[in-house]
């Protein structure tokens, strides 16, 4: 393929699998408007149908196309080229902090395994056994608990702020902030019943309290929601759950 | 003794360390304005419980706060975890606090 540096993309992508990679080389003529989903969906059609990648939705909805483009953890879909690329230069390569299948695509399963090691599955108060209850819940959207529970609740499970995250890197057993934050708005659910049992699962050196409030997760994410805030949320609430009298 | 504990040990001694810090410095900046001696150091601290207090609880606040936060680095850029670590971070911190107790101790009993 021929072009100009001004209507060509010189696209670094990361073609491997677990046991290791490196960086292939292709030209990807530019578009306007043009995302950068569109631009690894181009190789994987015009140049190279072996490469590996996942999308669904392409508006920002599903959270399964995000990677590193250019260093940073990004949805794919929702980042236009002409915002990050540098020089006309792009470098794609797969979430970090998280075990690669092949090429773009990682293995989300850690990333959800720890949503259900911080118990963040919604445990009806009035039926334990998961039978929908006779009668509404009455919750005052404008409560100070509804509020907090809100603020994190849009999440969808794209991983960008796991994959942003130093402590993980650090430590592999670390829950993560989407699975923090997951458990705090359920924490901050007056309807679930299972508050004590998922504060005992955030705590510890795996949880909550290996985080040092760096914020790159509240940085990056790409709904705007606050994991490192939801993350001291928990802190604060199993620092009164120890002293007596408050537990 | 969990994170929770000790996490709730660390921000209590930085509170505490905040204030005592200050208290430490301003007492230096006091002390030194008539020039600084052995005998008037002492002058001050000899029989006094309240330096004595202070200052005690001044070390065991910085060895714990120490220790802890040297554990999480310890644990994170060189991976040493476990019960035995821990043992070997608590020893360290009250050794530590141990150091400062006994120098408290003899100004107290100068």
């Amino acid at each position: 393929m021929t072009g100009t540096a001004e209507d060509t993309l010189r696209v670094s992508v990361w073609r491997g699998n677990e046991a290791g990679g490196a960086l292939a080389e292709y030209r990807v003529p530019a578009r306007a408007n043009q995302t950068v989903l569109d631009v690894v969906t181009y190789i994987q059609r015009e140049l190279d149908p072996s490469l590996a990648y996942r999308f669904a939705c392409r508006v920002g909805m599903c959270g399964s196309c995000a990677m590193t483009v250019n260093g940073r953890a990004r949805w794919t879909c929702r980042t236009h080229v002409s915002k990050v690329a540098q020089d006309g230069a792009l470098e794609l390569r797969p979430l970090s902090n998280l075990p690669v299948i092949r090429d773009l695509a990682t293995d989300m399963a850690p990333f959800f395994d720890k949503w259900s090691r911080a118990k963040g599955t919604f445990q009806p108060k009035d039926a334990p056994d998961g039978a929908v209850p006779a009668e509404f819940a009455v919750v005052p959207p404008a409560s100070r608990q509804r509020e907090a529970a809100d603020a994190g609740i849009e999440c969808i499970g794209c991983g960008v702020c796991y994959a942003s995250c130093d402590i993980v890197a650090w430590n592999q057993d670390y829950l993560g902030p989407a699975a923090l934050n997951r458990a705090w708005t359920l924490v901050n659910d007056v309807r679930d019943g299972a508050k004590r049992e998922r504060l005992d699962a955030v705590a510890g050196d795996a949880g909550c309290h290996a985080c040092h409030s760096t914020q790159s997760c509240t940085e990056r994410c790409p709904k705007q929601i606050d994991p490192s805030g939801a993350i001291a949320g928990l802190k604060r609430s199993l620092f009164w759950s120890i002293l007596p009298g408050f537990r | 003794m969990n994170g929770v504990h000790l996490w709730a040990v660390q921000r209590i001694t930085a509170m505490f360390l905040a204030l005592a810090v200050v208290v430490h410095l301003v007492t230096i900046l006091v002390a030194v304005r008539g020039g600084l001696s052995g005998a008037e150091i002492i002058a001050r601290t000899s029989g006094s419980l309240a330096w004595f207090g202070f200052y005690a609880a001044f070390a065991l606040a910085a060895g714990l706060h120490g220790a802890i936060g040297l554990r999480a680095i310890g644990a994170e850029w060189l991976g040493w975890r476990g019960r035995g670590v821990d043992a070997l971070w608590l020893g360290i911190g009250l050794a530590t606090a141990a150091f400062g107790i006994r120098a408290a101790w003899g100004l107290f009993s100068a």
